[in-house]
């Protein structure tokens, strides 16, 4: 522990089976900080949330990752988030039979917060987000719209004062009013509780709402160029090719040889592991 | 009653022990059981039952079987007054007729067994036109080592009548083979529920069986909790032989340790206008086994029949295993009949998001177990068999979780 607030990545090199996806990423985020990370499909973006959080199936090999101090690799995903690390996902997971107030009243528990308090907390964050008082009762995620389920990330991510987030793709399957609405709600917590942002994104549409103060370009695993938010103003007027050169053109189309790799109907680059 | 043991008894010669190259006891223990080792009960045993009170206090009737005895019997003034009848078949004047009226040639060897050897069959008996409020209770025990126990229980739903019927299955801990039978009658738009509430010790075998008759235009819902017993078999068939009949059938069940849980089911739709559905769900850990084989059968005059047959399985250990076979047998056109079965492990992307928002893997996997349950345990007919079922499954889980520390550890 070095008393220092940071969410601090260096020299991470990550990937699935035999194939690299991060080829040493380092970034350095710190409390009340929105740093966009922008790329295309393939680039490794899913991947880098994926490999934060913990998710089964990803392999470090080499690099770190602390928060505030803290070795994260080294924790189950769950201790992870209780360190202070919350993933927004790209794609919400239906969980049946399980509700919110259960999930994050273990949360609480496990975390040694009084899982008394988690209805309040639900009912306050719900209606900033607002958030039906109905859905609070529904089973995680099942049968709601895109927009519902990234209200309901950006909801979780209030109740556990998670201290940084990682929001994957947070702006795709999102109406222009879910999308203002949860950006705000962010924007927020950035500016009342100092929360640490990292905003992995393809679009600069996000970066309209969701004001970054650091606009990063990740091609083949790793960052290639860093800037202010003009930077994401250059990306949509020039794309990435004009941003990046030469480099972009060897971006690979999509990563070969990977389990699922093509055939999705949505999004044929999507993380493979996704 | 006399003849119809003593010609039983005489019969068993003839009866083939269960084979398990038979398709209805295919996947069974049923050549592990040894039945020299269990003796029928001769005495009238004095266990001094208790009953959950939680259970007895708004009870119509509760009445206490041991070893296959009728120990005690009471039933509420209102039910009496209502004309309901409870009690041994033998001390009713047209009790007898009941007998046997469901299960007129017994299924199998366990059949005959019970027919033979059942000390005396309880026999409830609701009149037309009778909605009883509160459940009938039956508490049926196992006190006696080495026992062999045969409980028979009749039940009769007259024509409008309503009844739920919720029968509790425990033992001592001791290491005896129990045959319930159950056979029931449902009249004419009548309503009868039925919930079993399996918590034998983990030394018992138990082969049961039950069968249900449901009339014109009436429902037969039967409920099942499977939790205890070494090997637990329950063998149900479901008979909708008026217009427009209902039958509902729906369980859990979880097995631990060494236990084996099995079920078969029929659901036998033999008028026009039926319905049936039914829903298993279960959970196999350590290296528990579970099967479930289940047979919806359309008869030729049973059309714009609807069947329903879904059987879910999780399964928790590597070593634990379960077996799910849904068939379909249709005689007739213009019908909607679909079966879904699953066997998978806790879903790891479920387990992943709810990881992902600070909760612990095991704590993250009874989440999952108790919402994977949490449909059955919303359809118990009574708020208590709810509980008692929830209870169950949560002690199961408790420990699957202290075992899944130590391992991690």
């Amino acid at each position: 522990m070095t008393g220092e607030h940071v969410l601090r990545i260096e020299g991470l090199w990550a990937g699935v089976a035999d194939t690299e996806i991060l080829r040493g990423i380092d970034l350095e985020i710190r409390p009340g900080e929105v740093h966009a990370v922008m790329g295309r499909n393939g680039s490794g973006k899913s991947t880098l949330s994926h490999v934060l959080m913990g998710r089964p199936g990803y392999e470090v090999t080499a690099g770190s990752v602390t928060l505030d101090g803290v070795d994260l690799l080294g924790l189950a995903p769950w201790e992870r988030a209780q360190a202070g690390l919350f993933l927004c996902l790209q794609h919400p997971t239906e969980v049946p039979g399980v509700s919110l107030e259960a999930l994050l009243t273990e949360a609480a528990r496990a975390g040694g917060r009084d899982p008394d308090t988690v209805r309040e907390a639900l009912v306050a964050e719900a209606e900033r987000l607002g958030i039906d008082e109905r859905l609070l009762e529904r089973p995680l995620n099942v049968d709601l719209s895109g927009g519902e389920k990234k209200r309901n990330e950006a909801l979780q991510l209030g109740v556990t004062g998670a201290r940084y987030a990682v929001l994957d793709e947070i702006d795709s399957g999102l109406d222009v009013d879910a999308l203002a609405t949860v950006s705000r709600r962010i924007q927020e917590a950035t500016d009342e509780d100092g929360l640490g942002v990292l905003a992995i994104t393809h679009f600069s549409r996000l970066l309209e709402v969701l004001e970054p103060d650091r606009v990063h370009v990740l091609s083949q695993g790793s960052i290639r160029v860093s800037g202010g938010p003009e930077l994401a103003e250059q990306l949509e007027t020039e794309g990435y090719v004009g941003v990046l050169g030469d480099a972009a053109a060897d971006e690979p189309e999509t990563l070969v040889g990977l389990p699922h790799a093509a055939g999705f109907g949505e999004d044929p680059f999507a993380d493979p592991l996704a | 009653m006399c003849d119809r043991r003593a010609s039983a008894a005489a019969g068993l010669a003839d009866v083939a022990h269960p084979d398990v190259g038979e398709e209805v006891w295919r996947y069974s223990r049923i050549d592990e059981l040894d039945l020299d080792r269990f003796s029928p009960s001769t005495v009238r045993p004095d266990a001094g039952t208790g009953i959950d009170a939680a259970l007895a206090e708004s009870a119509a009737a509760t009445i206490i079987l041991c070893d296959g005895w009728i120990e005690a019997v009471h039933v509420s003034d209102a039910a009496v007054e209502a004309g309901v009848s409870i009690g041994s078949v033998a001390d009713m004047g047209d009790g007898v007729d009941l007998h046997g009226s469901v299960l007129e040639v017994p299924v199998d060897l366990f059949g005959h067994l019970n027919r033979a050897f059942c000390p005396g069959p309880l026999a409830v008996v609701v009149p037309d036109g009778v909605r009883l409020d509160g459940p009938v209770v039956v508490v049926s025990h196992v006190a006696t080592e080495g026992v062999a126990a045969f409980p028979r229980l009749l039940v009769h739903c007259g024509d409008d009548a309503q009844v739920l019927v919720v029968e509790v299955q425990t033992s001592d801990d001791v290491e005896a083979l129990v045959v319930p039978v159950l056979e029931a009658t449902v009249g004419r738009a009548g309503r009868l529920r039925l919930a079993v509430l399996q918590e034998l010790g983990p030394r018992v075998w138990q082969l049961a069986h039950q069968e249900v008759h449901v009339g014109q235009g009436a429902s037969g819902e039967l409920f099942h909790a499977g939790l205890g017993g070494y090997y637990a078999r329950t063998r149900t068939d479901c008979r909708l032989v008026g217009r427009g009949a209902e039958g509902r059938i729906t369980a859990a069940y979880f097995g631990d340790g060494e236990q084996g849980l099995d079920y078969r089911t029929f659901q036998e739709h033999a008028a026009p206008d039926t319905v049936s559905e039914l829903l298993f769900k279960g959970a196999v850990d350590d290296s528990s086994r579970s099967v479930y084989t289940g047979l919806i059968r359309v008869l030729p005059e049973a059309v714009r029949t609807r069947a329903n047959q879904t059987n879910r399985n999780i399964k928790l250990s590597p070593d634990a295993w379960a077996e799910s076979v849904p068939n379909l047998e249709i005689e007739t056109d213009d019908v909607m009949c679909s079966h879904a079965s699953t066997v998978s492990p806790v879903d790891a992307d479920q387990r992943f998001y709810l990881e992902s928002r600070g909760v612990p893997t095991v704590v993250a996997e009874r989440l999952l177990l108790e919402g994977f349950f949490a449909e059955v345990v919303a359809a118990a007919p009574h708020p208590q068999v709810a509980s008692r079922l929830r209870r169950g499954l949560l002690a199961k889980l408790d420990r699957h979780a202290t075992v899944g520390e130590r391992g991690a550890a």
